[in-house]
Protein backbone atom coordinates (compact mmCIF):
# COMPACT_ATOMS: atom_id res chain seq x y z
CA UNK A 1 0.00 0.00 0.00
CA UNK A 2 3.12 2.43 0.49
CA UNK A 3 4.60 1.82 -2.23
CA UNK A 4 3.02 4.49 -4.68
CA UNK A 5 3.39 6.73 -1.85
CA UNK A 6 7.01 6.17 -1.57
CA UNK A 7 7.04 6.41 -5.65
CA UNK A 8 5.26 9.62 -5.30
CA UNK A 9 7.28 11.25 -3.07
CA UNK A 10 10.31 10.68 -5.03
CA UNK A 11 8.95 11.71 -8.44
CA UNK A 12 7.90 14.82 -6.85
CA UNK A 13 10.94 15.46 -5.36
CA UNK A 14 13.08 14.40 -8.48
CA UNK A 15 10.97 17.20 -10.48
CA UNK A 16 11.49 19.39 -7.52
CA UNK A 17 15.40 19.23 -7.57
CA UNK A 18 15.15 19.82 -11.13
CA UNK A 19 13.65 23.22 -10.73
CA UNK A 20 15.18 24.24 -7.53
CA UNK A 21 14.53 27.99 -7.80
CA UNK A 22 11.27 27.24 -6.97
CA UNK A 23 12.44 26.43 -3.35
CA UNK A 24 14.35 29.61 -3.21
CA UNK A 25 11.48 32.09 -4.24
CA UNK A 26 9.39 30.96 -1.04
CA UNK A 27 12.14 30.77 1.32
CA UNK A 28 13.78 34.13 0.43
CA UNK A 29 10.06 35.60 0.40
CA UNK A 30 9.84 34.24 3.78
CA UNK A 31 13.09 36.31 4.87
CA UNK A 32 12.25 38.97 3.30
CA UNK A 33 8.53 39.28 4.91
CA UNK A 34 10.38 38.54 8.42
CA UNK A 35 12.53 40.86 7.82
CA UNK A 36 10.11 43.84 6.83
CA UNK A 37 8.35 43.78 10.26
CA UNK A 38 11.50 45.74 12.24
CA UNK A 39 11.79 48.41 9.82
CA UNK A 40 8.02 49.48 10.10
CA UNK A 41 8.11 48.84 13.70
CA UNK A 42 11.33 50.30 14.83
CA UNK A 43 14.40 48.20 16.02
CA UNK A 44 12.98 48.29 19.84
CA UNK A 45 14.78 45.12 20.84
CA UNK A 46 12.22 44.65 23.54
CA UNK A 47 9.19 45.57 21.28
CA UNK A 48 10.61 43.18 18.62
CA UNK A 49 11.12 40.25 21.21
CA UNK A 50 7.59 40.24 21.75
CA UNK A 51 6.70 40.20 18.63
CA UNK A 52 8.67 38.03 17.38
CA UNK A 53 6.99 34.83 17.72
CA UNK A 54 3.65 36.01 15.90
CA UNK A 55 5.65 37.70 13.05
CA UNK A 56 8.03 34.26 12.44
CA UNK A 57 4.35 32.55 12.26
CA UNK A 58 2.42 34.65 9.92
CA UNK A 59 5.51 34.78 7.71
CA UNK A 60 6.06 31.08 7.54
CA UNK A 61 1.70 31.29 6.74
CA UNK A 62 2.08 33.07 4.24
CA UNK A 63 5.34 31.71 2.83
CA UNK A 64 3.98 28.16 2.78
CA UNK A 65 0.72 29.98 1.22
CA UNK A 66 1.83 31.41 -1.62
CA UNK A 67 3.81 27.77 -2.29
CA UNK A 68 0.81 25.74 -2.21
CA UNK A 69 0.26 26.30 -5.88
CA UNK A 70 3.08 24.51 -7.14
CA UNK A 71 1.40 21.13 -5.32
CA UNK A 72 -1.19 20.40 -8.26
CA UNK A 73 -0.76 23.04 -11.01
CA UNK A 74 2.40 22.15 -13.37
CA UNK A 75 0.63 18.25 -13.05
CA UNK A 76 -3.07 19.54 -14.10
CA UNK A 77 -1.40 21.61 -16.85
CA UNK A 78 0.32 18.61 -18.52
CA UNK A 79 -2.83 16.54 -17.55
CA UNK A 80 -0.35 13.53 -15.03
CA UNK A 81 -2.89 14.73 -12.86
CA UNK A 82 -5.81 12.92 -14.61
CA UNK A 83 -3.96 10.10 -15.26
CA UNK A 84 -3.46 9.59 -11.58
CA UNK A 85 -6.49 9.94 -10.93
CA UNK A 86 -7.37 6.95 -13.43
CA UNK A 87 -4.61 4.40 -11.44
CA UNK A 88 -6.16 1.78 -9.20
CA UNK A 89 -4.64 3.11 -6.32
CA UNK A 90 -6.64 5.43 -3.85
CA UNK A 91 -6.37 9.11 -4.76
CA UNK A 92 -5.99 10.31 -1.14
CA UNK A 93 -2.92 8.22 -0.86
CA UNK A 94 -1.32 9.67 -3.99
CA UNK A 95 -2.36 13.35 -2.89
CA UNK A 96 -0.95 12.43 0.68
CA UNK A 97 2.22 11.58 -1.56
CA UNK A 98 2.24 14.89 -3.12
CA UNK A 99 1.36 16.74 0.26
CA UNK A 100 4.35 15.19 2.00
CA UNK A 101 6.74 15.90 -1.05
CA UNK A 102 5.93 19.59 -1.21
CA UNK A 103 6.37 19.66 2.40
CA UNK A 104 9.60 18.47 2.34
CA UNK A 105 10.43 20.73 -0.60
CA UNK A 106 8.64 23.88 0.85
CA UNK A 107 8.39 23.65 4.48
CA UNK A 108 11.50 22.21 5.47
CA UNK A 109 13.37 24.97 4.61
CA UNK A 110 11.32 27.59 6.35
CA UNK A 111 11.55 25.28 9.35
CA UNK A 112 15.33 25.41 8.89
CA UNK A 113 15.61 29.38 8.60
CA UNK A 114 13.29 30.16 11.40
CA UNK A 115 16.08 30.18 14.27
CA UNK A 116 18.45 32.30 11.55
CA UNK A 117 15.29 34.80 11.38
CA UNK A 118 14.66 34.37 14.99
CA UNK A 119 17.92 35.02 15.95
CA UNK A 120 17.25 38.63 14.28
CA UNK A 121 14.58 38.98 16.66
CA UNK A 122 16.63 38.65 19.78
CA UNK A 123 14.88 35.60 20.89
CA UNK A 124 16.38 32.80 23.27
CA UNK A 125 18.05 28.96 23.05
CA UNK A 126 15.00 27.94 24.16
CA UNK A 127 12.54 29.91 22.42
CA UNK A 128 14.21 29.30 19.27
CA UNK A 129 14.01 25.66 20.05
CA UNK A 130 10.19 25.90 20.34
CA UNK A 131 10.25 27.75 17.17
CA UNK A 132 11.55 25.34 14.96
CA UNK A 133 9.47 22.60 16.75
CA UNK A 134 6.43 24.53 16.44
CA UNK A 135 7.12 25.11 13.08
CA UNK A 136 7.90 21.47 12.40
CA UNK A 137 4.43 20.21 13.48
CA UNK A 138 2.63 23.48 12.40
CA UNK A 139 4.12 23.76 8.30
CA UNK A 140 2.77 20.13 7.91
CA UNK A 141 -0.42 20.71 8.59
CA UNK A 142 -0.40 23.78 6.95
CA UNK A 143 0.31 22.08 3.97
CA UNK A 144 -2.25 19.53 4.01
CA UNK A 145 -4.82 22.48 4.98
CA UNK A 146 -3.65 24.04 2.21
CA UNK A 147 -3.77 21.30 -0.34
CA UNK A 148 -7.07 21.07 -0.34
CA UNK A 149 -7.44 24.84 -1.44
CA UNK A 150 -5.00 24.51 -3.91
CA UNK A 151 -7.44 21.43 -5.33
CA UNK A 152 -10.90 23.92 -5.20
CA UNK A 153 -8.60 26.46 -6.96
CA UNK A 154 -7.31 24.18 -9.74
CA UNK A 155 -7.08 26.01 -13.13
CA UNK A 156 -9.70 28.94 -11.64
CA UNK A 157 -8.84 32.69 -13.23
CA UNK A 158 -8.12 34.87 -10.06
CA UNK A 159 -7.07 31.01 -8.33
CA UNK A 160 -4.30 33.03 -6.42
CA UNK A 161 -5.77 35.32 -4.43
CA UNK A 162 -9.09 33.29 -3.90
CA UNK A 163 -6.94 30.93 -2.53
CA UNK A 164 -5.45 32.95 -0.13
CA UNK A 165 -9.50 34.00 0.57
CA UNK A 166 -10.09 30.18 1.13
CA UNK A 167 -6.90 28.87 2.82
CA UNK A 168 -6.11 31.78 5.41
CA UNK A 169 -9.48 31.40 7.76
CA UNK A 170 -8.59 27.82 7.79
CA UNK A 171 -4.90 28.63 8.92
CA UNK A 172 -5.68 30.25 12.34
CA UNK A 173 -5.89 27.84 14.61
CA UNK A 174 -2.81 26.31 13.50
CA UNK A 175 -0.93 30.15 13.99
CA UNK A 176 -2.78 30.91 17.52
CA UNK A 177 -0.94 27.59 18.82
CA UNK A 178 2.32 27.67 16.84
CA UNK A 179 2.61 31.43 17.71
CA UNK A 180 1.22 30.30 20.71
CA UNK A 181 3.84 28.00 21.86
CA UNK A 182 6.37 30.11 21.07
CA UNK A 183 5.10 33.02 23.30
CA UNK A 184 4.26 30.58 26.03
CA UNK A 185 8.40 29.61 26.26
CA UNK A 186 9.40 33.49 26.22
CA UNK A 187 7.12 34.12 29.04
CA UNK A 188 7.99 31.14 30.96
CA UNK A 189 5.17 29.10 30.83
CA UNK A 190 6.35 26.43 28.88
CA UNK A 191 5.27 25.85 25.01
CA UNK A 192 4.02 21.58 25.76
CA UNK A 193 0.51 22.56 25.81
CA UNK A 194 0.40 24.37 22.48
CA UNK A 195 2.71 21.79 20.97
CA UNK A 196 0.66 18.86 21.95
CA UNK A 197 -2.70 20.76 20.53
CA UNK A 198 -0.27 21.59 16.87
CA UNK A 199 0.48 17.63 17.09
CA UNK A 200 -3.10 16.85 17.30
CA UNK A 201 -4.17 19.39 14.51
CA UNK A 202 -1.36 17.94 12.58
CA UNK A 203 -2.85 14.08 13.09
CA UNK A 204 -6.29 15.45 12.03
CA UNK A 205 -5.69 16.78 9.05
CA UNK A 206 -3.03 14.13 7.93
CA UNK A 207 -6.31 11.28 8.39
CA UNK A 208 -8.79 13.98 7.22
CA UNK A 209 -7.39 16.64 4.29
CA UNK A 210 -6.22 14.15 1.61
CA UNK A 211 -9.68 12.73 1.64
CA UNK A 212 -11.16 16.10 1.35
CA UNK A 213 -8.13 17.36 -1.20
CA UNK A 214 -8.83 13.66 -3.42
CA UNK A 215 -12.89 14.48 -3.69
CA UNK A 216 -11.68 18.43 -4.76
CA UNK A 217 -9.27 17.36 -7.40
CA UNK A 218 -12.44 14.95 -8.68
CA UNK A 219 -14.29 17.86 -9.20
CA UNK A 220 -11.49 19.99 -10.76
CA UNK A 221 -10.81 17.39 -13.17
CA UNK A 222 -14.04 15.88 -13.94
CA UNK B 1 -46.60 0.99 2.55
CA UNK B 2 -43.97 2.43 -0.10
CA UNK B 3 -46.38 4.35 -1.37
CA UNK B 4 -47.84 5.89 0.78
CA UNK B 5 -44.20 7.42 1.85
CA UNK B 6 -44.01 11.19 0.70
CA UNK B 7 -41.96 11.93 -2.15
CA UNK B 8 -39.61 13.68 -1.07
CA UNK B 9 -37.35 13.64 -4.23
CA UNK B 10 -40.09 15.37 -5.75
CA UNK B 11 -39.36 18.91 -4.89
CA UNK B 12 -35.83 18.26 -5.23
CA UNK B 13 -36.27 18.68 -9.26
CA UNK B 14 -35.75 22.32 -9.68
CA UNK B 15 -39.14 22.56 -11.64
CA UNK B 16 -41.28 21.47 -9.22
CA UNK B 17 -40.06 23.02 -6.54
CA UNK B 18 -40.30 26.80 -8.29
CA UNK B 19 -43.97 27.33 -7.27
CA UNK B 20 -43.20 25.64 -4.13
CA UNK B 21 -40.75 28.40 -2.90
CA UNK B 22 -42.86 31.36 -4.29
CA UNK B 23 -45.79 30.08 -2.18
CA UNK B 24 -42.64 29.68 0.73
CA UNK B 25 -41.67 32.96 0.56
CA UNK B 26 -44.81 34.64 0.01
CA UNK B 27 -46.07 33.11 3.60
CA UNK B 28 -43.14 33.81 5.27
CA UNK B 29 -42.27 37.57 4.04
CA UNK B 30 -45.74 37.89 6.07
CA UNK B 31 -44.41 36.47 9.08
CA UNK B 32 -41.18 38.09 8.56
CA UNK B 33 -42.88 41.82 8.65
CA UNK B 34 -45.32 40.92 11.20
CA UNK B 35 -42.90 39.16 13.83
CA UNK B 36 -40.31 42.08 12.99
CA UNK B 37 -42.62 44.39 13.51
CA UNK B 38 -44.03 43.59 16.62
CA UNK B 39 -40.36 42.18 17.74
CA UNK B 40 -39.03 45.93 17.42
CA UNK B 41 -42.17 47.26 18.92
CA UNK B 42 -41.93 45.57 21.93
CA UNK B 43 -37.74 45.74 22.21
CA UNK B 44 -37.98 50.30 22.02
CA UNK B 45 -41.18 50.57 23.74
CA UNK B 46 -42.32 46.88 26.11
CA UNK B 47 -39.24 46.10 27.18
CA UNK B 48 -37.62 47.46 30.20
CA UNK B 49 -34.53 49.31 30.30
CA UNK B 50 -31.42 47.78 31.72
CA UNK B 51 -30.20 48.94 35.00
CA UNK B 52 -26.73 48.47 34.13
CA UNK B 53 -26.80 49.28 30.84
CA UNK B 54 -28.78 51.84 29.84
CA UNK B 55 -31.19 52.24 26.74
CA UNK B 56 -28.01 51.07 24.72
CA UNK B 57 -28.62 47.80 25.23
CA UNK B 58 -31.60 47.62 23.00
CA UNK B 59 -29.59 46.77 20.34
CA UNK B 60 -29.17 43.28 21.37
CA UNK B 61 -32.55 42.70 20.35
CA UNK B 62 -30.78 42.62 16.75
CA UNK B 63 -27.13 41.88 17.16
CA UNK B 64 -28.03 38.25 19.21
CA UNK B 65 -30.42 37.07 16.48
CA UNK B 66 -28.25 38.40 14.03
CA UNK B 67 -25.14 35.75 15.44
CA UNK B 68 -27.53 33.21 15.91
CA UNK B 69 -28.70 33.04 12.71
CA UNK B 70 -25.25 34.01 11.05
CA UNK B 71 -23.80 30.37 12.95
CA UNK B 72 -27.20 28.46 12.14
CA UNK B 73 -27.35 29.37 8.12
CA UNK B 74 -23.84 28.12 7.40
CA UNK B 75 -24.76 24.92 9.63
CA UNK B 76 -27.43 24.95 7.31
CA UNK B 77 -25.56 25.41 4.30
CA UNK B 78 -23.34 22.81 5.16
CA UNK B 79 -26.16 20.44 5.14
CA UNK B 80 -27.35 21.44 1.98
CA UNK B 81 -24.12 20.85 0.76
CA UNK B 82 -23.97 17.15 2.29
CA UNK B 83 -27.20 16.16 0.40
CA UNK B 84 -26.23 17.53 -2.27
CA UNK B 85 -23.00 15.73 -2.50
CA UNK B 86 -24.71 12.43 -1.50
CA UNK B 87 -27.85 12.56 -3.63
CA UNK B 88 -26.44 14.41 -6.64
CA UNK B 89 -29.00 16.51 -6.65
CA UNK B 90 -28.97 20.00 -8.32
CA UNK B 91 -31.24 22.17 -6.01
CA UNK B 92 -29.16 21.46 -2.68
CA UNK B 93 -26.32 23.25 -3.96
CA UNK B 94 -28.94 25.96 -5.23
CA UNK B 95 -30.24 26.49 -1.63
CA UNK B 96 -26.88 26.73 -0.41
CA UNK B 97 -26.06 29.37 -2.77
CA UNK B 98 -29.36 31.27 -1.70
CA UNK B 99 -28.40 31.08 1.47
CA UNK B 100 -24.80 32.64 1.39
CA UNK B 101 -25.27 35.77 1.14
CA UNK B 102 -27.92 36.35 3.57
CA UNK B 103 -25.56 34.39 6.28
CA UNK B 104 -22.26 36.77 5.19
CA UNK B 105 -25.39 40.29 5.24
CA UNK B 106 -26.32 38.49 9.47
CA UNK B 107 -22.64 38.06 10.22
CA UNK B 108 -21.36 41.73 8.93
CA UNK B 109 -25.19 43.07 11.03
CA UNK B 110 -23.71 40.98 14.28
CA UNK B 111 -20.57 42.97 14.01
CA UNK B 112 -21.74 45.88 13.07
CA UNK B 113 -24.52 45.98 15.73
CA UNK B 114 -22.00 44.73 18.15
CA UNK B 115 -19.58 47.53 17.30
CA UNK B 116 -22.46 50.00 17.87
CA UNK B 117 -23.23 48.13 21.25
CA UNK B 118 -19.31 48.20 22.52
CA UNK B 119 -18.55 51.75 21.90
CA UNK B 120 -21.11 53.18 25.05
CA UNK B 121 -20.54 49.57 26.83
CA UNK B 122 -16.96 48.74 26.45
CA UNK B 123 -15.70 52.75 25.50
CA UNK B 124 -14.26 50.91 22.12
CA UNK B 125 -15.58 49.69 18.74
CA UNK B 126 -13.38 46.86 18.74
CA UNK B 127 -12.08 44.41 20.92
CA UNK B 128 -10.29 41.01 19.80
CA UNK B 129 -12.75 38.99 22.29
CA UNK B 130 -12.90 34.95 21.50
CA UNK B 131 -16.68 35.78 19.90
CA UNK B 132 -16.33 38.67 18.27
CA UNK B 133 -13.00 37.19 16.42
CA UNK B 134 -14.95 33.74 15.35
CA UNK B 135 -17.32 35.91 14.16
CA UNK B 136 -15.18 37.60 11.81
CA UNK B 137 -13.96 34.31 10.78
CA UNK B 138 -17.21 33.16 10.03
CA UNK B 139 -17.54 36.41 8.16
CA UNK B 140 -14.51 35.48 6.05
CA UNK B 141 -15.86 31.86 5.37
CA UNK B 142 -19.01 33.04 3.75
CA UNK B 143 -17.07 35.60 1.70
CA UNK B 144 -14.59 32.84 0.67
CA UNK B 145 -17.63 30.31 -0.11
CA UNK B 146 -19.18 32.87 -2.44
CA UNK B 147 -16.04 34.34 -4.15
CA UNK B 148 -15.08 30.55 -4.93
CA UNK B 149 -18.74 30.01 -6.41
CA UNK B 150 -18.44 33.30 -8.05
CA UNK B 151 -15.39 32.35 -9.85
CA UNK B 152 -15.98 28.94 -11.50
CA UNK B 153 -17.96 29.28 -14.35
CA UNK B 154 -19.27 25.69 -15.03
CA UNK B 155 -22.30 25.47 -12.28
CA UNK B 156 -22.06 21.91 -11.61
CA UNK B 157 -18.32 21.89 -10.71
CA UNK B 158 -19.29 25.35 -8.77
CA UNK B 159 -21.83 23.14 -7.18
CA UNK B 160 -19.09 20.38 -5.93
CA UNK B 161 -16.63 22.61 -5.48
CA UNK B 162 -18.19 24.67 -3.23
CA UNK B 163 -19.89 22.00 -1.14
CA UNK B 164 -16.82 20.57 0.10
CA UNK B 165 -15.52 24.01 0.58
CA UNK B 166 -18.47 23.96 3.54
CA UNK B 167 -17.69 20.44 4.54
CA UNK B 168 -14.44 21.61 5.14
CA UNK B 169 -15.55 24.93 6.90
CA UNK B 170 -17.84 23.56 8.87
CA UNK B 171 -15.79 20.87 10.94
CA UNK B 172 -13.19 23.85 11.17
CA UNK B 173 -15.56 26.21 13.02
CA UNK B 174 -15.74 24.56 16.14
CA UNK B 175 -11.56 24.18 16.12
CA UNK B 176 -11.44 28.11 15.23
CA UNK B 177 -13.70 29.02 17.99
CA UNK B 178 -12.41 27.00 20.63
CA UNK B 179 -8.80 27.97 19.25
CA UNK B 180 -9.39 31.46 19.50
CA UNK B 181 -11.30 31.20 23.00
CA UNK B 182 -8.23 29.94 24.64
CA UNK B 183 -5.79 32.41 22.73
CA UNK B 184 -8.34 35.06 24.27
CA UNK B 185 -7.88 34.14 27.75
CA UNK B 186 -4.12 33.59 27.43
CA UNK B 187 -3.51 37.28 25.86
CA UNK B 188 -5.68 39.40 27.79
CA UNK B 189 -5.87 39.01 31.50
CA UNK B 190 -9.35 40.44 32.39
CA UNK B 191 -11.45 40.77 29.33
CA UNK B 192 -14.38 42.38 29.02
CA UNK B 193 -16.89 39.86 30.03
CA UNK B 194 -20.18 39.79 27.58
CA UNK B 195 -23.51 40.58 29.27
CA UNK B 196 -23.18 38.32 31.62
CA UNK B 197 -26.68 38.30 33.36
CA UNK B 198 -27.73 36.10 35.50
CA UNK B 199 -31.65 35.97 34.47
CA UNK B 200 -32.97 37.60 31.78
CA UNK B 201 -36.31 39.89 32.02
CA UNK B 202 -39.19 37.89 31.10
CA UNK B 203 -40.13 40.92 28.46
CA UNK B 204 -36.53 41.00 27.00
CA UNK B 205 -36.34 37.17 26.48
CA UNK B 206 -39.88 37.07 24.69
CA UNK B 207 -39.23 40.24 22.58
CA UNK B 208 -35.42 38.30 21.48
CA UNK B 209 -37.06 35.18 20.86
CA UNK B 210 -39.55 37.29 18.65
CA UNK B 211 -36.87 38.80 16.79
CA UNK B 212 -35.17 35.23 16.19
CA UNK B 213 -38.23 33.85 14.93
CA UNK B 214 -38.77 37.23 12.77
CA UNK B 215 -35.38 37.16 11.64
CA UNK B 216 -35.82 33.04 10.99
CA UNK B 217 -38.92 33.86 9.11
CA UNK B 218 -36.84 36.17 6.98
CA UNK B 219 -33.94 34.00 5.98
CA UNK B 220 -36.83 32.04 4.92
CA UNK B 221 -38.33 34.38 2.82
CA UNK B 222 -34.91 36.00 0.93
CA UNK B 223 -33.43 32.52 0.62
CA UNK B 224 -36.72 31.42 -1.44
CA UNK B 225 -36.87 34.37 -3.41
CA UNK B 226 -33.38 33.79 -4.45
CA UNK B 227 -33.25 30.61 -5.24
CA UNK B 228 -36.00 31.52 -7.49
CA UNK B 229 -33.72 33.56 -9.38
CA UNK B 230 -31.18 31.17 -9.38
CA UNK B 231 -33.02 28.19 -10.58
CA UNK B 232 -34.39 30.38 -13.44
CA UNK B 233 -30.67 31.24 -14.48
CA UNK B 234 -29.29 27.87 -14.15
CA UNK B 235 -32.54 26.46 -16.28
CA UNK B 236 -32.55 29.00 -18.67
CA UNK B 237 -32.17 26.70 -21.63
CA UNK B 238 -34.51 23.87 -20.50
CA UNK B 239 -38.63 23.98 -21.68
CA UNK B 240 -40.14 24.47 -18.82
CA UNK B 241 -38.44 27.61 -18.22
CA UNK B 242 -39.01 29.01 -21.57
CA UNK B 243 -42.73 27.99 -21.55
CA UNK B 244 -42.87 30.08 -18.23
CA UNK B 245 -41.25 32.94 -20.21
CA UNK B 246 -43.82 32.58 -22.81
CA UNK B 247 -41.66 30.96 -25.18
CA UNK B 248 -39.85 34.69 -25.94
CA UNK B 249 -36.30 33.66 -24.99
Amino acid sequence: MFEPLYWIIRRDLTIAMRRRSDIFTTLIFFVIVVSLFPLGIGPEPDTLRLIAPGIVWVGALLASMLALELIFSADHRDGTLEQMLLTPQPVSLLVAGKVIAHWLVSGIPLVLMSPLLGVQYDLSWEALGTLVVSLLLGTPALSLIGAIGAALTLGLRSGGVLLALLVLPLYIPVLIFGAGAVEATVSGLGGQSHLSMLAAILVASLVLAPLATAAALRVAED
Amino acid sequence: MTSRLINWFKFSSPASFYPLARKISLVSTVIAVVLIAVGLYMSFFVAPTDYKQGEGYRIIFVHVPASWMSMFIYVVMAGWAALGLVFNTRLSAMMAQALAPTGAMFAFLSLWTGSFWGKPMWGTWWVWDARITSELILLFLYLGYMALRAAIDDPRRGDRASAILLLVGVVNVPIIYYSVKWWNTLHQGSTIRMNQESTMEETMLLTMLIMTLGFWAYSIAVAMARVRTVILERERSTTWVRELGGGEI
